[in-house]
């Protein structure tokens, strides 16, 4: 066991009624790392999830959150793991101040220090005005923000975010997504389930999809998308004003190049590694005019939909 | 849990429903007090009370009009407060999304449901005390006798006993909040379940007089109901000159039945296996709940 791992699963395995919804599961999340889980509905993101808190028990395969077991020692997981469901649910009659401080009471921070944080969670989801207004009167998105500052309030070393930005505005997304980028910094490990590509590409360094309960794919989305949609190699566009077989030559010659292609006035250059400054260096030797370059990015949906085409 | 006991406790004394509980509990006391108004001095006449024998401020409790007394009306709306206390303990949650989350917390599942329990029986308990300091200040006023040692620690027992009583009752309550996931549907479940009963008590002498062979098996079938149970059991200890003999011995075996009030000792031997009994109903319905709440599955949705 690799000292890093917050999140490590072997062969995790859970079935209901005989079917398999979590099917020899190995995922291993660093520490501090924004770790995307992705799949279509009823790929078993939330029972993951559900057996890495100990809500759920698995049929086989075993989990360890932080060096802790989840079935063996649910209280030292929940000690350490925030958990924020599809659905979140507040108690309707009380305040948001009065929501946050029962579940600070349940996880045993004294009255004073429960206060501070209270008014530090709320600061941080941007509900510091709506602290004593009752959580019936909230809007979706508002519940959204005070269920993540309910998960923050136990300062979690983990966060397992399931499905978060359902349900919020464009505006909500962002201020979600830039809050989750800005956890690792403190110290806080997340794994988010969801089926937003774009915003997992935005803030998840690496990322693991399920399909039909197992893992397809996992790692970090840079290669992922490399090793899935060209083969591993990086794709440079260079644009010129006027390509010329000679041009395509020289670029051929250079070190680590593997094909060249040209479209009109952008030529393709498929390439072993970031080859941008010696091909730019080519381009310019050769007299002709650079109007720009760059590395093609893979979004995630392409590789998402490569996986899925497939299986 | 002592955090989910007082977060419970709060909801309680909060709601609407703690509300609507006690008025009906106001309510009760003051036809109880009207029901002794009007009985209590036939009732006297009738046990000797005036004569220096048997009691004189239990008969506040017990006296009224035909069967509507306060040990009648009790008998009655303690089951409804416990169901209201009960129904909804844990569906209300999952439908609510709570539960998930208040399970993600480093609490036991077992303090959730236990401390649940705990802050229903507290809340039973204050309404019951409450209804019988109500009636026992005002009939104090009334019939200005105070009570004796005697009567007050049978009243004493009554409460624990009427504690139990609602406690099955609850216990019930939440195991069909347990099984159920609407609300609705556990509510309508136990509410059935307790006019069976009821009904049960009002006909039920009617119908074992049909089936049974004997008047001990005619009531050991109305025992089943724990409404007959309690009501049983009230009787015994508030009436000291009752004895359950007296639906089951021939007329030349009552002859030799000594008239005068049983002694709280020989009352309590009476009731022990009513008291057993309920206890054990609260306690099978609780564990019921207990069990298959600890190993429900917790979905998200």
């Amino acid at each position: 066991m690799t000292e890093n791992l917050t999140v490590e699963t072997q062969d995790l395995t859970k079935s209901y009624d005989g079917v398999t919804v979590v099917d020899r599961l190995n995922l291993n999340i660093m520490e501090n790392e924004v770790f995307g889980l992705l799949g279509p509905n009823g790929a078993g993101k939330t029972t993951t999830i559900l057996m890495l808190m100990g809500l759920t028990e698995p049929a086989s395969g075993i989990a360890r959150i932080c060096g802790f077991n989840p079935t063996r020692e649910p209280l030292e997981v929940k000690r350490i793991v925030g958990y924020l469901p599809e659905e979140v649910g507040f108690y309707d009659g009380l305040t948001a101040g009065e929501n946050l401080r029962f579940i600070a009471e349940l996880n045993n921070i004294s009255r004073a220090d429960s206060s501070r944080r209270i008014d530090e969670v709320l600061e941080m989801v941007g509900l510091t005005g709506e602290k004593d207004m009752v959580v019936s009167k909230f809007s979706r998105g508002m519940r959204q923000r005070l269920g993540i500052a309910d998960v923050l309030i136990k300062s979690p070393r983990v966060i397992f975010l399931d499905e978060p930005t359902s349900g919020l505005d464009p505006k909500g997304i962002n201020q979600l997504l830039d809050l989750i980028a800005s956890l690792p910094g403190m110290g806080t490990t997340v794994l988010l389930s969801s089926h937003q590509l774009y915003q997992v590409q935005r803030v998840c360094h690496s990322v693991g999809i399920l399909s039909k309960g197992k893992m397809v794919i996992e790692g970090a989305i840079d290669k992922l998308g490399r090793d899935a949609l060209a083969g591993g190699h990086y794709m440079i566009e260079v644009e010129t004003a006027g390509p010329d077989a000679e041009l395509v030559d020289i670029l051929k010659k250079i070190k680590g190049t593997i094909e060249v292609e040209a479209r009109g006035n952008v030529l393709r250059v498929s390439t072993d590694a970031d080859l941008r400054a010696e091909i730019a260096k080519a381009v310019v030797q050769s007299g002709a005019p650079l109007v720009q370059m760059k590395v093609q990015e893979f979004s995630l949906d392409d590789i998402y939909m490569k996986y899925f085409k497939e299986s | 849990m002592a955090a989910i006991i007082r977060k419970e406790l709060a909801d309680y004394f909060n709601s609407i429903r703690f509300l609507v509980l006690f008025i009906l509990v106001v309510a009760t006391s003051g036809y109880g007090l009207f029901a002794a108004y009007s009985g209590i001095r036939q009732a006297l006449l009738e046990s000797g009370a005036v004569t220096g024998h048997g009691f004189v401020f239990l008969p506040l409790f017990t006296s009224g009009e035909g069967n509507f007394t306060l040990v009648f009306f009790i008998v009655l709306l303690v089951p409804i407060i416990g169901i209201a206390l009960g129904f909804d303990a844990i569906n209300s949650e999952r439908s609510g999304g709570t539960l998930s989350r208040l399970l993600s917390q480093p609490v036991y599942r077992d303090s959730v449901i236990n401390g649940k329990f705990l802050a229903g029986i507290v809340t039973l308990t204050l309404m019951v005390v409450t209804t019988l300091l109500l009636v026992s200040g005002y009939g104090l006023r009334m019939i200005g006798v105070p009570p004796t040692a005697e009567e007050i620690i049978r009243l004493f027992i009554y409460i624990v006993l009427i504690v139990i009583y609602g406690a099955f009752w609850m216990g019930l309550a939440m195991l069909f909040s347990v099984v159920t996931r609407k609300v609705a549907t556990s509510l309508l479940i136990t509410i059935a379940i307790w006019l069976i009963f009821f009904l049960w008590t009002l006909m039920g002498p009617a119908l074992t007089g049909t089936i049974a062979q004997s008047a001990e098996g005619q009531l050991n079938l109305m025992r089943i109901s724990p409404l007959y149970l309690f009501s049983e059991a009230t009787t015994v200890l508030l009436v000291p000159a009752y004895r359950l003999g007296l639906m089951t011995m021939t007329a030349g075996e009552l002859s030799y039945a000594v008239p005068n009030p049983l002694s709280l000792g020989q009352s309590l031997l009476t009731i022990w296996p009513h008291l057993v009994s309920l206890v054990c109903l609260s306690v099978i319905c609780f564990a019921i709940s207990y069990v298959l709440f600890m190993r429900q599955e917790i979905r998200a949705t």
